[in-house]
């Protein structure tokens, strides 16, 4: 790793302020890429502002089934959170397969779709649920943030406050892991929000990032069951290929996990 | 046997220290004066060095020395050898190309060494390396074994025409065509063994220490033969002599092959830290430096044809098989492909004609050489995919057809050299079979169909070789060392032992192990035994452990010291007791004349062979042995293993439903520690079958460099084991040892494949069964196995 600057942020002021006075700095919020990266010399960025011990901003609040969840929220908080488990557990099982049990107690939901990982699986999440994303400048919904791979909207030193959303009727969230890294080569997130809006987040499989498979969710408001999934084409020459799995393999999974999501939405 | 003895469960004394975290491996080393090394790699596959700047970087904090390959060979450091000679078939000796410690002109992998930077602290040694400008002439790389012969490939060394090392041969071509002529039935395959990256939990790891007023070096690090690694060192590098040269391998956190090699690494960091002028350097690998530079194993590609009979007994078996060996050739690679891989071409199998003809060359890959199995694997893997293929096509039932052409007569001379001394291959198809309810399997296959899913079972009955010995007989075969091993008893005056060993333990629980031989013999407690190894200013002389060998060859060798010990000590009883050397019994921790009262304690036998107040005449005072254990033969471990699979047909995910092991490995010392080692051995057999692969891209960058796209097998990729062993002894060693250090390796990957193609109902699928593979093995009919 190389030399770096460590700030811890008092208050969200003081991080944009500690930013901009940076040479090259980085917001930290748990830190769960970004520090591996460093460690192996392939980010080197001047100063770190950590975000993580402003007061407050790991709170989840649920008013009915309003969801507000603080972007320094881990993901062992979300997983385990008793009012969200009530409305919204098809967000909490997806938080509770995140990475390992070091990953789920540092990695946060704010880090997590800051980085935009195309193999992530909260983004999927965001656009299912219609998320609106809270930065400390604005707000914004979740397709209006999510603007390509490791791609985001967020400005230079403008960092994400919380999400907010409201839960929908059913959801689930299917992933279909990497055999190796065991991040989503294919996870889809549907959510039934009522009255003929469901909603169909995919991550890990486009070479866009995550996405709504829109001719899914029109299929799905007709009949929300799997089989009315089966007309539904999935584009190959918009998938991702790696070693791991061809165009053709990962179009196949996003079918077969969007099945599988509303076999256990529908459950 | 005790409860410490032969065959005893006695818990691995050396887990006390590696699970508390008190185990002390090469890193934790820390001395005075310690600088570290950094490497500067080759980011390119195939490239002319052209300039090598460290203006810059020399000028840097805390920098000691930059080094390069011009002054490495300057300095009179001899280039990296193989040490086994293979020649074709012509008779012509092998095309070795030189490979210096620091490429020199040229660089031939991504990851070649071409400079070192030694430092006072490690972020400004690799502050340095980065520093350090190399400007390179890009040259057009090759990768695949195929590629590497045309004609109009790179061309890697001035020694190897076409990339080709040797072009070898063994067994009778002419008969088997004859056999094939005459054939009622001919089955072909193509098959691929996939390459492999060893991933020991420890990565490599050197720290030497430079004494400049005695001109002497003492080198930890991470091998699994110090002796051979200080021979090579001295005699083939000259980068000190033998008695200015100790080397300590200390704890080892695994090696499966890998940490047998001499690398560039610490011959490097050996001649540095003289050249540097400090007084010690240390270097250890990072994870990335360990895909990148540990040598690889596997990459075979083979084109096999079988001669049956109208009774389908096998009359002949043909190969044909290609082999990579990387950019150089590393110190056993040569053996792998050729004497550790065609020899085991008969399986279990009465074959009369065999012939198998192994090309191997360079590519611009890292070096491939011996890894877990070393050459039976892709034996094993080749011969049990055919008994299957040939099952199917032959429409007779897979296990009939082995047992039809088992060998059932021991000695059996095969076609191709080994010498089989016992087994009973019936016993363990029989145990296997048993154990996994083989006739009820259609019903299971029924029930999974009714859920969509698809069922398949596999079966391998393997055969191996171990210890590989005799020293003449492989020396006779190209071998540059002998494969003998050494041991030496101390009795303390108080009665505790030591056992000095040429083994070396980095994993296998020899200080557990090795101790049950003294307690079995003399009735002491294990506590009271200590090994000790992997010292060369310790234990004398000793060849190391890789190749199963330590049960059968390193506990002979104790066996025989201990022979020597209970003699004298029975003459010392006797002498004390007035009684005869014949009567003399010892057990229990006591010396006793037998059928009488009359005994000794064992401390007190022992107390008197060092006060030499009451000794025999003539006889020298103390209780001290060694002996050199040579054995007369290979040993073969066999067995049976039956998979059985389930394949979800949507996803391509393949779950083993259950996985049975029945194993002859001879005599058994600890069966909890081999029941350990089949497991392993199965973990890393199921992982090449469905999990690991080494992938380059055609520019020669590997793409499975790191643990986010190589797959290695976990916890919840693996069924609950079902293992069990028959026991027929082997006749060419005192305990009747066959070694099971890398049979579960060795026979697992081909009972996990025929499981699948089973299932999916056509043979066209590739390892690793990735889901993505058995997908489209399932969706379009496969890959082929020879052209991916």
């Amino acid at each position: 790793m190389y030399e770096t600057n460590y700030h811890r942020a008092k208050d969200a002021a003081d991080a944009a302020k500690k930013l901009r006075s940076s040479d090259d700095g980085m917001y930290l919020s748990g830190g769960m890429t970004l520090l591996p990266t460093m460690k192996q010399r392939l980010a080197a960025p001047s100063d770190l502002v950590d975000l993580t011990h402003i007061k407050d901003m790991n709170k989840i609040s649920v008013t009915r089934k309003d969801v507000v969840i603080g972007a320094t929220a881990t993901h062992a908080e979300v997983a385990s959170h008793a009012k969200l488990m009530k409305v919204c557990p098809s967000l909490c099982a997806l938080a509770s397969h995140i990475g390992d049990p070091h990953v789920r107690n540092r990695g946060t939901i704010g880090g997590s779709i800051a980085n935009n990982d195309p193999a992530a699986d909260y983004p999927s999440a965001m656009m299912a649920l219609g998320a609106t994303i809270i930065t400390n400048k604005r707000k914004m919904k979740a397709e209006k943030f999510f603007t390509g791979m490791f791609d985001t909207a967020l400005a230079e030193d403008e960092f994400v406050k919380a999400v907010s959303f409201t839960a929908p009727k059913r959801g689930a969230y299917s992933k279909f892991p990497n055999p190796a890294s065991r991040y989503a080569m294919a996870g889809v997130y549907v959510a039934d929000h009522g009255k003929g809006d469901v909603r169909v987040g995919v991550t890990g499989a486009s070479q866009n990032g995550v996405y709504r498979a829109k001719d899914m969710e029109k299929a799905l408001s007709k009949s929300f069951d799997a089989a009315a999934l089966e007309g539904c084409n999935v584009d190959e020459g918009d998938m991702l290929s790696d070693i791991h799995g061809s165009s053709a393999y990962r179009a196949n999974l996003v079918k077969v996990m969007a099945k599988r999501a509303v076999e256990a939405a529908a459950s | 046997m005790g409860i410490e003895g032969i065959g005893a469960r006695v818990l691995r004394k050396e887990d006390k220290r590696f699970i508390t975290g008190a185990g002390r491996y090469t890193d934790d080393h820390k001395v005075a004066g310690m600088h570290y090394a950094a490497f500067v790699r080759s980011p390119h596959a195939y490239a002319k060095i052209k300039k090598i700047n460290i203006k810059a970087a020399s000028k840097m904090s805390g920098v000691a020395g930059i080094f390069n390959g011009k002054e490495l060979t300057g300095d009179g450091i001899g280039n990296i050898i193989c040490g086994w000679m293979v020649h074709s078939k012509d008779g012509s000796p092998m095309n070795m190309g030189a490979w210096s410690a620091l490429a020199t002109e040229y660089v031939r992998y991504v990851g070649d060494a071409v400079a070192v930077v030694i430092a006072e602290t490690l972020e400004e040694a690799q502050a340095a390396a980065e520093a350090v400008e190399v400007d390179y002439k890009v040259l057009k790389a090759v990768v695949s074994a195929e590629d590497a012969m045309d004609p109009k490939a790179p061309q890697l060394h001035p020694e190897a025409k076409n990339n080709i090392i040797y072009d070898w041969e063994i067994g009778e071509e002419d008969a088997t065509d004859a056999a094939f002529a005459k054939a009622a039935n001919v089955v072909e395959i193509d098959i691929r063994n996939n390459r492999l990256v060893p991933n020991p939990m420890e990565p490599r790891s050197a720290l030497v220490q430079y004494d400049a007023a005695e001109d002497h070096f003492t080198l930890h690090t991470t091998s699994q033969n110090p002796h051979v690694a200080r021979l090579v060192l001295s005699a083939f590098y000259q980068v000190a002599p033998e008695n200015k040269l100790r080397v300590i391998a200390p704890d080892v956190g695994g090696g499966f092959g890998a940490k047998i090699y001499i690398y560039p690494e610490e011959i490097v960091c050996l001649w540095a830290a003289k050249k540097a002028g400090v007084a010690a350097v240390k270097w250890t690998a990072s994870r990335s430096d360990a895909f990148l530079t540990d040598a690889h194993g596997r990459d075979h590609v083979s084109k096999a044809k079988m001669a049956f009979d109208k009774n389908n007994k096998i009359t002949g078996f043909k190969i044909e098989t290609l082999a990579n060996l990387g950019a150089y050739m590393s110190l056993f690679s040569s053996s792998v492909p050729t004497y550790l891989y065609a020899t085991l071409l008969s399986g279990q199998y009465n074959i009369p004609n065999i012939h198998c003809n192994v090309k191997t060359v360079y590519t611009n890959t890292v070096p491939v050489d011996a890894y877990r199995g070393a050459g039976r694997p892709e034996a094993t893997y080749l011969v049990e995919r055919m008994m299957t293929t040939a099952a199917r096509e032959l429409g007779v039932d897979p296990a009939e057809l082995r047992r039809k052409n088992f060998v059932q007569q021991f000695p059996h001379q095969t076609p191709v050299i080994m010498c089989y001394d016992a087994g009973d291959f019936g016993a363990s198809l029989d145990a296997a079979m048993a154990e996994i309810k083989y006739d009820s399997f259609e019903k299971r296959r029924k029930k999974s169909a009714k859920n969509g899913m698809l069922r398949g079972i596999g079966m391998s009955c393997y055969i191996e070789a171990c210890g590989i010995a005799p020293s003449a007989a492989v020396g006779s075969l190209g071998a540059g060392v002998g494969l003998w091993e050494s041991a030496e008893v101390r009795v303390n005056p108080v009665g505790t032992v030591e056992i000095l060993t040429g083994s070396h333990s980095h994993g296998q629980g020899h200080e557990t192990t090795f101790a049950q031989l003294v307690t079995d013999r003399f009735g002491l407690p294990n506590e009271n035994v200590q090994i000790v190894h992997g010292d060369t200013d310790k234990v004398q002389f000793g060849m190391g452990t890789y190749g199963s060998r330590s049960g059968a060859v390193g506990m002979s060798a104790i066996e025989k010291a201990l022979d020597k010990v209970e003699a004298k000590a029975k003459k010392i009883a006797a002498h004390m007791l007035e009684a005869a050397e014949g009567d003399i019994e010892i057990k229990n921790g006591e010396v006793m004349v037998k059928g009488t009262d009359k005994k000794l304690g064992w401390h007190e036998v022992c107390l008197g062979a060092y006060t030499g107040h009451n000794l025999p005449e003539g006889m020298e005072p103390g209780l001290k042995e060694g002996a050199f254990y040579d054995p007369t033969n290979f040993t073969f471990p066999a067995g049976c293993y039956i998979c059985e699979v389930e394949v979800d047909p949507n996803t391509g995910v393949t779950t083993i439903e259950k996985f049975v092991a029945a194993d002859d490995f001879g005599k058994i010392i600890n069966p909890m520690i081999v029941e350990g080692q089949v497991h392993g051995g199965l973990a890393q057999g199921i992982g090449q079958a469905m999990m690991e692969n080494a992938v380059y891209d055609d520019d020669g960058q590997l793409l499975s460099a790191s643990y986010m796209d190589y797959t290695m097998p976990r916890a919840d990729d693996l069924p609950s084991f079902n293992v069990s062993t028959t026991e027929t002894l082997c006749p060419g060693n005192p305990l009747g040892i066959k070694g099971c250090g890398e049979a579960g390796a060795i026979g697992s990957p081909p009972a996990v494949i025929n499981a699948i193609t089973d299932a999916i109902g056509h043979n066209n699928l590739t390892m690793p069964a990735s889901p993505q593979n058995v997908w489209a093995a399932i969706n379009d009919g496969g890959m082929s196995e020879a052209a991916e």
